[in-house]
């Protein structure tokens, strides 16, 4: 005889309210109550914002020379942790980066080289989630927590990480951060976003391209912050804001003799 | 059997000491929790206008179902809006729907939760603000 675990739990229910020991002692579950609300009315459904903001395929440009001017860089990583309570903590072992700031040889590791010209050198390059068109993180994890959306974005659900820590292993361009230590601990209180939750120690985030900003018809926080520096935009349209860019400008993109297909150019 | 005396004695101290919380709190019933519905944002509400996404009986039953489908349809669908039995749309959001209006979790969430002996971890990442001493 097979029984699921509803079937037990009704059956246990049922023999102990005959022994008299209570089984609807829980006076909030009225028997039937809920059956008959069910029915009474039409059933709930879901719908996206239709203000959202839609891309079949989203990429981000960055343009690393306007991100040289004093204070671009700050601006875009300050709008980035704001909008994502984004903990501060000092020792770089706890570090929570979802955008940070990278030398070239760190960047671009297989074009650097010893004679590089001056300028290019002392570049600082800001690094961020590449939501890879074949994501080696998606690929690895045991969970699902992290997954790719049709629209490219490879997104993280915390609900279900698990802090295995695979996908920081997988990815190649060190853009997770794993919450050693309670995040909440190095949050201030005033300058918390109200719209966004904290993580939770034991959790592994990056970079998520706002996707719940997208959904809401929002554009990223960085672009918000400096669309001189930041832009995105429908990679798979040939029209696209993003691909008439690229098809003046030279763009590097990161480590793409691993095959992962980064969607993040960088326009130099 | 040596110490007969003693060991019943001792046997009949154990049982009742085993059995201290079944007698101590026999023929008495713990009140039913009384979640609290009077947060500001709750109060400003017209009187008619009082109401929860869905009704009271099913969200009592039934809300950590709906909010484990509204996480799946939020965050792995993009799907923001929930149009309830009645055609009303509210944001599919725990943080942004579901506490603002319930900005009590002392008062309201962990009354019932406490009482049947669930620990939710839903306010390890989803906070009001203002409330940050009261963080898990």
């Amino acid at each position: 005889m097979s029984m699921n675990r509803r079937e037990f739990i009704k059956r246990v229910a049922g023999v102990s309210a005959l022994l008299g020991l209570g089984g609807s002692a829980f006076e909030l579950l009225q028997p039937g109550a809920l059956e008959a609300a069910l029915k009474a009315k039409s059933s709930p459904r879901y719908a996206h914002n239709k203000d959202r903001k839609v891309a079949k395929h989203w990429a981000m440009l960055i343009d690393v020379e306007k991100c040289q001017e004093p204070g671009v860089m700050d601006k875009i990583i300050e709008a980035c942790n704001r909008a994502h309570n984004i903990p501060h903590f000092k020792d770089p072992k706890h570090e929570i980066k979802w955008i940070f700031k990278e030398s070239f040889e760190h960047t671009f590791a297989e074009n650097s080289n010893k004679y590089m010209d001056d300028r290019i050198k002392g570049w600082i390059f800001l690094n961020m989630c590449n939501h890879c068109e074949k994501p080696p993180c998606v690929r690895v994890c045991p969970t699902k927590a992290t997954f790719k959306r049709p629209d490219g974005i490879v997104d993280q659900d915390y609900h279900r990480c698990i802090g295995c820590r695979y996908c920081m292993a997988a990815c190649p361009y060190g853009s997770r951060s794993f919450n050693w230590l309670d995040p909440r601990r190095a949050l201030d209180e005033k300058d918390l976003n109200p719209e966004y939750p904290t993580r939770v120690r034991g959790v592994v985030e990056k970079c998520t391209f706002c996707a719940e900003r997208l959904d809401n018809g929002q554009l990223p926080a960085c672009v918000e912050a400096a669309p001189e520096a930041m832009i995105c935009g429908d990679l798979a349209d040939p029209n696209s804001n993003v691909r008439q860019i690229l098809r003046k400008r030279t763009s590097m993109r990161r480590k793409l003799e691993l095959g992962t297909g980064p969607s993040v150019f960088y326009l130099v | 059997m040596y110490d007969a005396g003693k060991i019943i004695i001792g046997l009949v101290i154990f049982v009742v000491f085993l059995t201290f919380a079944f007698w101590m709190d026999a023929g008495k019933a713990v009140p039913p929790p009384k979640p609290k519905l009077n947060t500001p944002v709750i109060m400003k509400m017209p009187k008619a206008e009082r109401k929860c996404v869905e009704s009271k009986e099913f969200m009592r039953t039934e809300h950590m179902q709906l909010l484990d489908t509204w996480r799946n349809e939020a965050l792995r669908e993009g799907n923001t809006e929930y149009i309830n039995t009645n055609g009303k749309m509210y944001i599919v959001s725990l943080q942004n729907t579901c506490m603002k209006c319930h900005s009590n979790k002392k008062d309201f969430c962990d009354k019932c939760h406490d009482y049947a002996g669930v620990k939710p971890y839903c306010w390890r990442c989803h906070f009001v603000k203002g409330q940050m001493k009261n963080w898990e």
